[in-house]
């Protein structure tokens, strides 16, 4: 209990710190409504792929292969999206190829998933080691199928998906939205979700108490794979292109955002909420530096340094909590 | 005696290695020959050199991915000298600064590790970004090349020398003999050294070791800063390898070389490795990657192969580890 | 003779919390001197002081072998001959038993350069000092738990020890192997050499100590020779209570076994298995450690598929094939250990406790009825009274013995008609153990049918009203509780026919 609150406290000031120091920073320009909306645009990707990193860190495993996986599904959808119809196609028609596309994406993600679940439940391989075979594998696999080529031109109902705005809202973070809900659903509300945890603690005590191991680990991974599914989904939209080598530096990312946001590497706790916040956090980082014209890569520079620092600071509270209780 | 043999799990990875090669050379005759042969050692020297330091960090119980960006750092820090004192350095000083400024960047990770209780994984992933951040903005993004003439003849440097039917020179390249070189003192020190037993026993259960009186914070010490140091004559090799350095060139290969690393026998929980295991891990890959052009099989097929390889090795070994896992509990039923 | 090691006056505060309280403590060359308390007597903080790994308050007064002595650590306490075994035995299990033995050696002497001659002449040595034979190069995870244990014992002897003290040795051994262990420890005593010895089982310290140290809420009861002592007065000097047993009578008196088995049998792990178990009784099973008591009881539960024979329940034929199935059926089992097969330790009370019926807890839309959850988990809590600062403390902040009565709140919750006891009170106080016992007793008398199995044949006879006997995966015997003695049953268990 204590350690929940004192994070979400934590990740709640370093964000109106944050928003503080770059509205300082800025000025007018940073709290403009554009710059908001930009943010709104590229958070969710991040988002919705971070979630599906944090649902296998969750069971004390990781998955490796989620970028790849959004890679090859964006592929899957690009050659159905670009082979079958010519791309000013609008209607009904181009509509329900769009659907189509989508569902062979997602079902491509899943497939991905179900396997990184099978290497990691059944034959127990160590999840680092699963999905990275797996992300070497399914990279290969999207290389080999563009052969490095870039495949473009996505029918306005494909692009409306990425780069249209419902009631002001970037329709981008109205899917992330839903994806946060379903998640915390999840992971809060169901059985299944406090299996996860439990599991991610102590597998060997969920299993005597019941548990089908497997299952709840072949599930986890589904839903990594099918977020990154929807994280392709987004992205392709957005690019109104898929490639197979796109968004590689996300991968350490996602990670990132997990820890920050109070997930345990070593399974068994972690929020949603926490990530959301320390997505936030992230993204207002970015887009201030970004506006104040720094580089990009000092800004990954930056979140490595912010990483260090706040699992420095939790490791010194940590050791400060456990001073007043030892015997 | 066979049965100790198939317990070891170097040599499954050298029979695959046999059947590989078997294969390769059935399609394409030229990949058994010497001359492809030295060659694959100079160019995959890079990776076996980063693999040694990746070794000592895996037994150690720890992960290190940060040392792709150590290496380009370093290799742009030496890059930056050649060009501009070129004529007052010579090949051993070059080494030693890479060297000992990739040690350092090491060292920041064992202190991060050992005095924060931060998970190696995470700290390196972080660093991993800081130092690639910095490095990229300091940088420029510049490309650097132009570097001494006596800096270019150490590619074609062999230890002997010989002559292909239309008269180009091959060998065994100076700068596989410096792996070699490397390859022994690791060896030595895991072997013969008390640091190197010591190592073993902080990754096999690192309470123990403290308990025992082993100096923790010395062997964090050692491993990191020798991973650095290790990324540091990797990224002299590079340079050396393609007369150029690059910001982006090293950096996202580290997962390749833990991939060799691991396919060689070395567990991440930590315990266990060999520099053997290690070496023909990368043989493997090298052999795979080499194998796949040589067959003239497209390249964007050498990630699949190898992806497939991984699977089947670890999920083989994971297999083989559960069953031998369950046996162990019998009753003598009367 | 001069005492070894003398403290004086140690005392140790934490915030909030009295470890110890001015305990003087003394210990001869060649003496074996069982430390003995229950949990939060103090015994493992004297411990930790002794070796080094905590300082004590100011005013103790510490002397080892004549000299006075402030603060160590834990290298400069092996130089001073005093050693210590952990309960884990803190071994190396990638790394060979030579390297075990030897590596702490070398290291400490500040070699640099190792040699596996050196190592096999060190450990050798230190083998031929308590006079026993162990495979040089097996990999220390390979080999059995006794060897283990005699591997650390080897470790403490590499270099000049003078005072050896061992945390719980006997845990995980059988029989046979804690006679070979203690006639180990009685080598000690020839050699001069002090040994203390901690140790819960009380009839292992009457048998190998020449003087007991009771510890109690910090302070010392007393030092007694162990001749004076025996098991009944050792435990009302430790608990300060007297603790009696009514003997146990079930309360109903079915015709028809909820659970019978039939001729059970599993390559490996048990042969021809026959019992019946009655509403409302409580049955003991016992024997030695590796007689196949907990496989019996996995393959009630699902976890192992006998080869033939046949389960019935309720009288109908059953067959788990796993976990989940046994439980729909009706039966739960409680692990044997609780630490990491019984429950998640750095999770909440509450999560432990609804991780068996989590099913059961969904509303209409088969999501988690919040309500439902805390209800159920505020039920269980005050049903078996268990002591928890909030609902939300993680488990590892619990007593042993309120740890367990999770553990069986989590099982109960699940509404069983058979339940398999694993060694419930291990590592358990007595006050509490006895506590739980009575909870296992209401327990059968509201209907449910019992299996208690465990180690200690007091525990069973106290609480049972039958007694099964188990010895190398079969049956040895069965015995009606009020028609036996304690001699009866050690005797078929260490003579089985």
């Amino acid at each position: 209990m204590e350690r929940k609150y004192t994070e979400f406290l934590v990740l709640s000031a370093i964000l109106a710190g944050v928003i503080g120091m770059m509205w300082l920073l800025n000025g007018s320009d940073f709290m403009h409504l554009g710059n908001f909306q930009s943010m709104a645009f590229q958070l969710p990707e991040l988002g919705i792929l971070s979630m599906a990193m944090m649902i296998t860190m969750l069971t004390a495993g990781i998955n490796l292969s989620i970028i790849a996986s959004a890679n090859l599904s964006g592929i899957v959808m690009a050659i159905i999206l670009t082979q079958t119809i010519s791309p000013e196609a609008t209607g009904p028609g181009g509509i329900g190829l769009v659907v189509l596309a989508i569902l062979a994406g997602l079902f491509v993600s899943a497939l991905i998933g179900l396997l990184n679940g099978f290497l990691v439940a059944y034959l127990e391989i160590s999840p680092i080691l699963a999905t990275l075979g797996t992300m070497i594998l399914v990279s290969g696999m999207a290389l080999a199928i563009t052969k490095g080529y870039v495949i473009s031109g996505f029918p306005p109902a494909m692009l409306a998906i990425g780069n249209s705005s419902i009631f002001g809202l970037p329709a981008p973070i109205l899917i992330f939205a839903v994806g946060v809900v379903i998640l915390s659903v999840i992971l809060r509300h169901t059985p299944l979700g406090a299996r996860i945890y439990l599991l991610g603690s102590n597998p060997t005590a969920c299993f005597y108490s019941g548990v089908n191991n497997p299952q709840v680990l072949m599930r986890t991974y589904l839903i990594s794979g099918l977020y990154s599914g929807i994280a392709a989904v987004i992205m392709i939209s957005r690019f109104n292109s898929a490639k197979a080598d796109y968004g590689e530096s996300y991968l350490l990312l996602t990670v990132l955002v997990s820890v920050l946001g109070g997930v345990s590497a070593a399974g068994g706790f972690g929020r949603v909420s926490g990530l959301v916040l320390a997505l936030i956090i992230l993204q207002i980082i970015s887009s201030g530096l970004n506006l104040m014209g720094v580089n990009t890569f000092l800004t990954v520079a930056l979140w490595g340094t912010v990483l260090i620092v706040v699992m420095v600071i939790q490791s010194i509270i940590d050791r400060l909590q456990e001073k007043r209780r030892s015997v | 005696m066979i049965k100790k043999l198939f317990s070891h799990h170097e040599t499954f990875v050298f029979l695959a290695i046999v059947i590989f090669s078997l294969i390769i050379t059935f399609i394409n005759p030229s990949f058994f020959t010497l001359e492809n042969m030295f060659d694959l050692l100079k160019s995959y020297s890079l990776m076996g050199t980063f693999a040694i330091g990746v070794l000592f960090v895996l037994i150690s119980g720890g992960i290190d991915i940060s040392f792709t960006a150590i290496a380009t750092i370093t290799g742009y820090v030496i890059a930056v000298l050649l060009l501009q004192n070129g004529e007052q350095l010579n090949i051993v000083t070059v080494f030693l600064i890479a060297g000992g400024i990739g040690s350092l960047l090491g060292m920041v990770n064992a202190f991060i590790i050992y005095f924060f209780n931060i998970p190696s994984i995470i700290t390196t992933i972080a660093t991993l970004n800081i130092y690639y951040g910095i490095l990229t903005v300091l940088s420029k993004g510049k490309w650097l090349y132009g570097f001494p003439e006596w800096f270019g003849k150490y590619t074609q440097m062999y230890v002997f020398k010989l002559h292909t039917a239309n008269g180009t020179p091959y060998g065994l390249s100076v700068i596989t003999a410096f792996w070699f070189a490397l390859l022994l003192i690791a060896w030595f020190i895991l072997r013969y050294t008390v640091l190197g037993r010591s190592i073993y026993a902080m990754g096999g259960n690192i309470a123990s070791a403290k308990r025992a009186g082993f100096n923790l914070l010395k062997l964090h010490l050692f491993v990191y800063s020798f991973m650095g140091l290790m990324a540091g004559f990797a990224s002299v090799i590079q340079a050396l390898l393609v007369q150029t350095v690059a910001p982006n060139s090293l950096v996202g290969k580290e997962l390749d070389v833990l991939a060799a690393v691991v396919l060689g026998g070395a567990s991440l929980t930590g315990g266990t490795g060999s520099v053997l295991g290690a070496v023909l891990g990368v043989a493997l890959i090298a052999i795979m990657g080499n194998g796949l052009t040589l067959m003239h099989v497209p390249s964007y097929w050498y990630k699949v192969v190898i992806g497939t390889v991984i699977l089947i090795s670890v999920g083989a070994s994971a297999y083989r580890h559960k069953v031998s896992t369950r046996r162990r509990v019998i009753i003598e039923v009367e | 003779m001069e005492p070894f090691l003398s403290l004086k006056n140690v005392s140790k505060h934490y915030v909030g919390v009295t470890a110890l309280n001015q305990v003087d403590f003394e210990i001869y060359p060649g003496e074996i001197h069982c430390l003995v308390g229950e949990n939060g007597s103090g015994k493992s903080t004297l411990i930790k002081i002794i070796s080094g790994t905590v300082h004590a308050d100011p005013g103790t007064e510490i002397t080892i072998a004549g000299e006075a002595v402030h603060g160590s650590q834990a290298i400069d306490t092996i130089h001073k001959g005093i050693q210590i075994i952990y309960q884990d035995l803190s071994l190396f299990p990638n790394l060979t038993v030579a390297e075990n033995i030897a590596l702490g050696q070398v290291v400490a002497s500040r070699k640099h350069l190792v040699n596996s001659n050196e190592l096999h002449r060190i450990a050798r040595e230190a083998m031929a000092r308590i006079d026993v034979h162990l495979p040089m190069d097996a990999l220390v995870g390979e080999i059995s738990l006794a060897d283990q244990q005699l591997v650390a014992i080897c470790r403490a002897f590499t270099s000049d020890v003078r005072l050896l003290i061992m945390d719980e040795p006997t845990a995980s051994l059988t029989r046979k192997e804690v006679d070979a262990l203690l006639q180990v420890v009685q080598e000690m005593r020839s050699r001069s050499i002090a040994t203390i010895f901690v140790s819960h089982k009380l009839d292992e310290v009457l048998q190998v100590a020449d003087r007991v140290t009771v510890l109690r809420d910090g302070k010392k009861v007393g030092t007694y020779p162990a001749a004076e002592l025996n098991d009944e007065k050792l435990t009302h000097l430790m608990t300060g209570k007297k603790v009696t047993y009514l003997p146990f009578t079930p309360s109903q008196n079915s015709q028809q076994p909820v659970l019978e088995v039939r001729g059970l049998s599993k390559h490996g792990y048990f042969k021809d298995i026959n019992f019946r178990l009655y509403p409302g009784e409580i049955i003991g099973l016992t024997g030695l450690l590796g007689s196949g008591r907990t496989e019996l009881a996995l393959a009630l539960f699902g976890v192992h598929q006998p080869d033939s024979g046949e389960i019935l329940f309720e009288g109908r034929a059953v067959q788990f094939h796993s976990i989940p199935e046994a439980m729909r059926t009706g039966i739960s089992y409680v692990p044997e250990d609780r630490l990491t097969q019984g429950l998640v330790m750095n999770q909440s009370v509450g999560k432990n406790i609804t991780l068996t019926i989590l099913d059961f807890l969904r509303n209409r839309f088969n999501l988690l009825d919040q309500r439902k959850v805390q209800t159920s988990i505020r039920r269980w809590v005050e049903e078996f009274a268990i002591k928890v600062p909030s609902l939300e403390s993680p488990m590892q902040t619990l007593s042993g013995g309120n740890q367990q009565r999770v553990v069986l709140a989590k099982w109960i919750a699940t509404n069983p008609k058979v339940l398999i006891l694993d060694g419930p009170t291990i590592g358990i106080d007595i006050a509490a153990k006895f506590s739980i016992h009575e909870t296992i007793r209401a327990l059968a008398n509201r209907g449910l049918a019992i299996l208690l199995i465990s180690d200690e044949v007091p525990e069973v006879l106290q609480n049972t009203n039958r007694i099964l006997v188990m010895h190398k995966g079969r049956l040895a015997g069965e015995f009606v509780t009020a028609q036996t003695s304690l001699s009866a049953i050690q005797n078929l268990i260490d003579h089985p026919a």
